[in-house]
């Protein structure tokens, strides 16, 4: 039983940490609050649908899906919040909220307001040892969630356009004063923040078995109190902040059956934690 | 006169008006945004509900004590959220708004999911107000608050926030007590927010959880950017629009939280101070008419 929800709350918590990274590294870099960045999540799901409807092949589709969110990301960061930089932070805020909900009523008009049955299929099967049972769709976050997790770290650390990203993150300014192309790095930033929202999306919808258009809107105020968890901007942070919400609510609402609301959850541990440590998990004054 | 429908839509705009003006204290003055503040319009809301039905205190004092209430609690939440970095009051008060009304939905007291009924409408020379005196009071109300943020405008307190909005680390430097006025803006918008949750619910005489959501507060943030965050007639304006544009935009229904979502879109993109800003392109038009004129 416990392992049964250790495992639950692990593969939650990945989906989420898909969701958040993104938003931690833009916020990292631009200062913006993306909320629309669960739009992006949302649209990756439902490209990653419609390809697998045309295709029939899952890991193609996923493919399409993640490249599909990126692009609309990229297209968001160049057209909308770029020109607005130079303005206080509530524009570009506003402009993100105003983009979420024109994307959410998009995907309610475009596809309908009824979900969408996604029921691919990889064939890997089912895991059961003794009582501790994995589901294919479980093992499919994990996985997914494991090489995006190494290919980013990897990334960041090894890479000179990480080493940029990171050099951009501490001080843009400074860093644009030794050769770095600053625009550049941002839309770096946007296209693999974005592509991983758009996993994120493909997975829930495969995990979920459906895709809907208002499926954005918990992850779109749940991702931010993640990040504020893991302290705004910080990649490691951010990833055990999402373990930490994800085995929270499956444990508070499935072992201790506390009648609360699930969504809720991320918001008290976030406001519990920053009591005792104003900047979050592993973030720093 | 004026029917029945006209009168629910002025009293629902004005309310709309005065929170407006109370987040534009918050945001627009001390230059502090918060997602949450339907929070504070839902404690006042159900303080006055409360102490109307419950402790049968009459209008006149449970509407005044739903402000203190809010007050206090506002206190409460902000002092902690407002020594963290900015963004991090933006989210923290997002999460609030969550807490709050999950709190009114899941404790019984609170009347959960059903809300609370049998709120009236106030009492005046033996009798109940009629809808179009209770618009007239609210508005006399409002105007009181626009003369006190006027007076406040131009006092010690009104030049502190401005300061801290133009440029926190420079007040401080200067020796404002940016955490102080910080919490006395949020103080006083929250008070706000919960005389106008009062007044609501007497209007509505029924108030439930879902009425104080997140998507609450974000509309009236956006009245705030719509009309123009941090002048005086913008949030005012912002409210008359947003808050007319269900009624007359009915026959697309389908469609109209798309449009509002443009709208706020193309607003923040192409004119980010708002329909009344310094910088904007309606301002600037009525000052070359006047000049020509």
């Amino acid at each position: 039983m416990l392992w049964q929800q250790l495992a639950n709350g692990i593969a939650i918590g990945s989906v989420y940490a898909l969701i958040s990274l993104g938003l931690t590294m833009v916020y990292g870099i631009l200062r913006i609050l993306h909320v629309a960045h669960a739009g992006i999540y949302a649209l990756g799901a439902y490209i990653g649908w419609i390809a697998f409807r045309l295709i029939g092949e899952f890991w193609l589709s996923l493919f399409i899906g993640m490249a599909g969110s990126a692009l609309a990301g990229y297209l968001v960061e160049r057209f909308l919040y770029t020109p607005l930089l130079h303005l206080p932070r509530i524009a570009p805020l506003i402009v993100s909220i105003g983009l979420f909900i024109v994307m959410e009523e998009a995907f309610r008009i475009i596809a309908g307001p009824h979900t969408l049955v996604y029921n691919a299929r990889v064939g890997i099967g089912d895991l059961s040892v003794g009582n501790f049972h994995l589901t294919e769709t479980q093992i499919l976050i994990l996985l997914v969630t494991l090489v995006i997790l190494i290919f980013l770290w990897t990334f960041l650390t090894r890479s000179r356009t990480g080493l940029a990203m990171r050099a951009c993150a501490m001080d843009a300014e400074t860093a644009s004063s030794f050769g770095v192309n600053v625009n550049g790095v941002i839309a770096v930033n946007f296209l693999i923040g974005s592509a991983m929202a758009g996993a994120a999306g493909v997975l829930i919808g495969v995990y979920d078995n459906q895709v809907w258009p208002t499926m954005g809107s918990i992850p779109a105020y749940k991702a931010l109190a993640i990040v504020v968890l893991g302290g705004l901007g910080n990649i490691p942070g951010t990833v055990i902040a999402s373990l930490v919400v994800g085995l929270a609510e499956t444990f508070f609402i499935g072992v201790l059956a506390i009648p609360f609301p699930r969504d809720a959850v991320a918001f008290i541990a976030m406001i519990l934690v920053l009591m005792f440590k104003p900047y979050g998990l592993l973030g720093k004054a | 006169m004026i029917g029945g429908y006209v009168i629910t839509i002025l009293i629902t705009v004005v309310i709309y008006a005065i929170l407006a003006h109370s987040l534009n204290i918050i945001t627009g003055h001390a230059g502090q945004i918060s997602l949450g503040h339907a929070a504070f319009f839902g404690i006042g809301a159900y303080s006055s509900a409360l102490l109307y039905t419950e402790a049968g205190l009459p209008f006149w004092i449970s509407v005044p004590l739903a402000a203190v209430v809010s007050g206090f609690i506002g206190a409460l939440l902000g002092i902690p959220c407002l020594r963290v970095r900015d963004d991090f009051l933006a989210i923290t008060t997002m999460g609030i708004n969550f807490v709050v009304e999950a709190v009114f939905l899941y404790i019984p007291f609170f009347g959960g999911a059903m809300g609370i009924g049998g709120i009236n409408l106030p009492r005046w020379f033996g009798r109940e107000m009629t809808k179009p005196e209770y618009f007239f009071l609210i508005v006399m109300v409002f105007l009181l608050l626009l003369l006190l943020d006027r007076r406040l405008g131009r006092s010690w307190i009104g030049l502190a926030w401005a300061s801290i909005r133009e440029d926190e680390q420079s007040a401080e430097a200067m020796g404002v007590d940016v955490v102080r006025f910080k919490v006395m803006a949020f103080i006083l918008g929250s008070s706000i927010a919960g005389l106008a949750g009062g007044f609501y619910a007497h209007f509505l005489t029924f108030i439930m959880p879902q009425n104080f959501g997140f998507g609450q507060s974000i509309l009236i943030l956006c009245m705030v950017v719509f009309g123009g965050i941090g002048t005086r007639w913008g949030p005012i304006l912002g409210a008359i629009i947003l808050g007319i544009l269900p009624e007359i935009s009915r026959p697309i229904m389908e469609y109209r939280t798309l449009v509002y979502g443009l709208l706020l879109l193309a607003m923040m993109r192409f004119q980010p101070g708002g329909l009344l800003g310094a910088e904007s392109i309606l301002p600037k038009f009525l000052r070359m008419v006047l000049r020509r004129s």
